[in-house]
């Protein structure tokens, strides 16, 4: 064999090595690409939104709007306090309520209800809406989030469990319309 | 002293060290960078040290888990022995790394150290910005109080208005769909292997460098860079009046290094720890969240930014300032390095030091966010308040029931998100006054549906009291006219 053949088989060799750890190198690739999409892919497969209950209605005077808390439905049991969510709910009428995310439409930061003025009021950039939720000044180009709703057994029940952001907000799929069970 | 010898022998012969160290440490630099203006990349460097010892030293205790982070961080401060004192450390080393790095940046573009052949250095040092403020965001979010939450809410906000991807970017960034244990765990292994790993490797590069290609020279007015003739004239500039960098730079180096580990060790030792402050838990609502000192001038742009506008430039804006930073050394490679001959660089420094100075400063005052308490908490001044009809004392009292206070002052008290109201019977008639109360507009809420008519006419009438005593209030002077009166009569 001459040194000339085996200099190329040597370079062939290498070649074929670093053929062999990209191959396992996609191979690994695949997995770790699923493993840190698996907060998306999960939504794809069982959804993160759920049926929640905030309570009986009575606690809900018509009229009025109120805070709400419920605990949300995909959680860990390290996650403590974080996953308690607050919401407001106000109550138009006897079967007619609308349920908004405490989210500020702007950035998220937490909205506050004046009942005096009929106002709620964002502390972070000042982003204020009527008690309808509809936009009132500002920065945020929206109203506030809104979740889907239904009555069942005289208990309100939202449909929750995701954090409404301007790119995806709620009401999209609730179309903020009525719908009683 | 003979064992000493033997031992760094010993060890010498294996490593074979010894002799590129001291080259490195000996090499030569132009005569005037032993400057006072040459220490601020070795002050980032210590620091950076600074922050990897503490940072290790908090992980100790620090449990990275949504339920378990805040008491941690308790714990941290009262239970540890000290370890107020590794916080506040880790704290205002950190402000002061971000400082430095921020100085230092300013230093090497107005010594025009960016041109030919730093540019890489350059593009590096962008690099290195980045990390250095992720790293200050991230460990924001360690800090898992409130302002962490609900900046988490504000960084998922802006990441959610991305097109197409946004609803992915958010689930992405908080690892499911609420802020909750994913999402501290992943900016915990963000702030702890991934950000400090990019930061480790940039220094290396960044530091090989400037070893490598040598120090900035001093600019002098009218010495041009350029390409063909630069790698010679700087050989002669270190070579023949060069002074080597031990001991003759380094000096300095080490004594404002000494002199920053100080002064955040007075810092610590005077100021404490930041925070944490109110528990993480987002069913408590009565809280105004604000970031660090860092990201203020952020968190006030968010604020003036129109709103149509905002979504653009939040996105866009970002990516062009990093364009311009990476390509600077591209566009710029050559040419003058002093900065006296560079007014468009002294500008830029100053327009840009000017605008963050100014956005800081208005967002430690948030004069745009309504004051949530000012309605039951601060009262109309006596002045507004005597000597009034029971009318327009009706009128006060609606003005603080329906909460204008919170976004209108009265005597610099109350809020600023509205114009202050002291004098506003100077600038608007009665009729005006009801149009703006009822309707609203120039991003005032419409008051319309809130107030009764008689709320409204007290209202209105104790705002027509708000003038100075020698000026009367405006009036619509083609009312008097259609009216055949000279003067509207005062109410």
């Amino acid at each position: 064999m001459s040194s000339e053949n085996g200099m190329s088989r040597r370079a062939a060799l290498v070649k074929l090595g670093v053929l062999l750890n990209s191959v396992v190198g996609v191979f690994l690739a695949v997995p770790i690409v699923r493993y840190l999409l698996s907060p998306v892919t999960r939504e794809k497969k069982v959804g993160y939104e759920s049926w929640l209950s905030l309570g009986g209605l009575e606690q809900f005077p018509a009229g009025q709007t109120r805070l709400a808390t419920y605990r949300n439905p995909v959680v860990n049991s390290w996650d403590g306090e974080t996953g308690d969510i607050a919401c407001w709910v106000r109550r138009v009428d006897d079967q007619t309520f609308q349920v908004f995310a405490i989210n500020c439409a702007h950035l998220g930061c937490p909205v506050r209800w004046f009942a005096q003025s009929n106002l709620f009021m964002c502390p972070c950039h000042g982003g204020a809406y009527y008690q309808d939720g509809s936009r009132a000044s500002g920065p945020p180009e929206r109203g506030l989030f809104q979740y889907q709703y239904k009555i069942e057994d005289g208990k309100l029940l939202i449909k929750a469990g995701e954090m409404p952001t301007p790119g995806q907000p709620v009401a999209s799929k609730a179309g903020g319309k009525t719908t009683c069970a | 002293m003979r064992l000493i010898q033997k031992v760094g022998d010993w060890f010498d012969l294996r490593l074979q060290l010894g002799a590129p160290i001291r080259e490195t440490a000996e090499h030569p630099v132009p005569r005037e960078t032993a400057s006072w203006f040459y220490v601020f990349g070795s002050a980032a460097l210590t620091v950076f040290m600074l922050q990897i010892v503490t940072g290790v030293l908090l992980a100790l205790i620090y449990v990275p888990s949504a339920g378990e982070a805040w008491n941690s961080l308790q714990t941290l401060n009262h239970g540890v022995s000290l370890g107020w004192f590794i916080r506040a450390l880790h704290g205002w080393g950190s402000n002061f790394m971000l400082a430095i790095v921020f100085i230092h940046m300013v230093q090497v573009f107005l010594f025009g150290a960016y041109k030919f052949p730093r540019e890489l250095t350059w593009i590096v040092g962008v690099l290195l910005l980045l990390v250095t403020l992720g790293m200050a965001f991230t460990g924001q979010v360690l800090r898992f109080d409130q302002d962490a939450y609900w900046g988490l809410g504000i960084g998922a906000s802006i990441a959610s208005r991305v097109p197409v991807i946004g609803p992915w970017a958010v689930k992405l960034m908080l690892g499911g769909p609420i802020i909750a244990g994913a999402t501290l765990s992943r900016f915990f292994a963000l702030h702890v292997f991934v950000v400090p790993g990019l930061l480790i490797a940039f220094v290396g590069v960044h530091l090989l460098m400037v070893l490598k290609l040598g120090i900035n020279e001093w600019p002098m007015p009218g010495r041009i860079v350029r390409r063909a003739t630069y790698m010679q004239e700087y050989h002669e500039l270190t070579h023949k009046q060069g002074v080597p960098f031990v001991p003759n730079a380094v000096w300095k180096d080490i004594l404002f290094s000494g002199f920053i580990l100080l002064s955040i060790a007075v810092c610590a030792v005077y100021f404490g720890p930041f925070g944490p402050g109110g528990q993480p838990d987002p069913t408590i609502i009565q809280t105004a969240p604000r970031p660090d000192f860092f990201f203020l001038w952020l968190y006030a742009l968010l604020s003036f930014l129109p709103p149509a506008a905002e979504t653009p430039i939040l996105l866009i804006g970002p990516a062009i300032g990093i364009v311009v930073l990476l390509a600077l050394p591209f566009v710029a490679g050559e040419g003058e390095k002093s900065w006296k001959r560079r007014p468009i660089a002294v500008l830029t420094i100053l327009l840009v030091a000017v605008s963050l100075g100014t956005l800081t400063h208005l967002a430690e005052h948030t004069p745009w966010s309504p004051v949530m308490d000012a309605w039951s908490s601060q009262p109309i001044p006596a002045e507004f308040l005597q000597g009034r009809t029971a009318l327009e004392r009706h009128g006060a009292l609606v003005f603080q029931a329906k909460q204008c206070h919170n976004c209108h002052s009265l005597d610099n008290n109350g809020g600023q998100r509205g114009p202050a109201l002291d004098a506003v019977a100077l600038r608007l008639t009665e009729d005006q006054l009801i149009r703006q109360v009822i309707q609203g507009g120039g991003n005032m809420p419409a008051y319309g549906k809130n107030l009764s008519p008689a709320e409204t006419t007290a209202l209105v009438a104790f705002l027509e009291t708000l003038h100075p005593a020698n000026q009367k209030p405006a009036r619509n002077a083609s009312q008097a006219m259609a009216l055949g009166t000279s003067e509207v009569s005062p109410r």
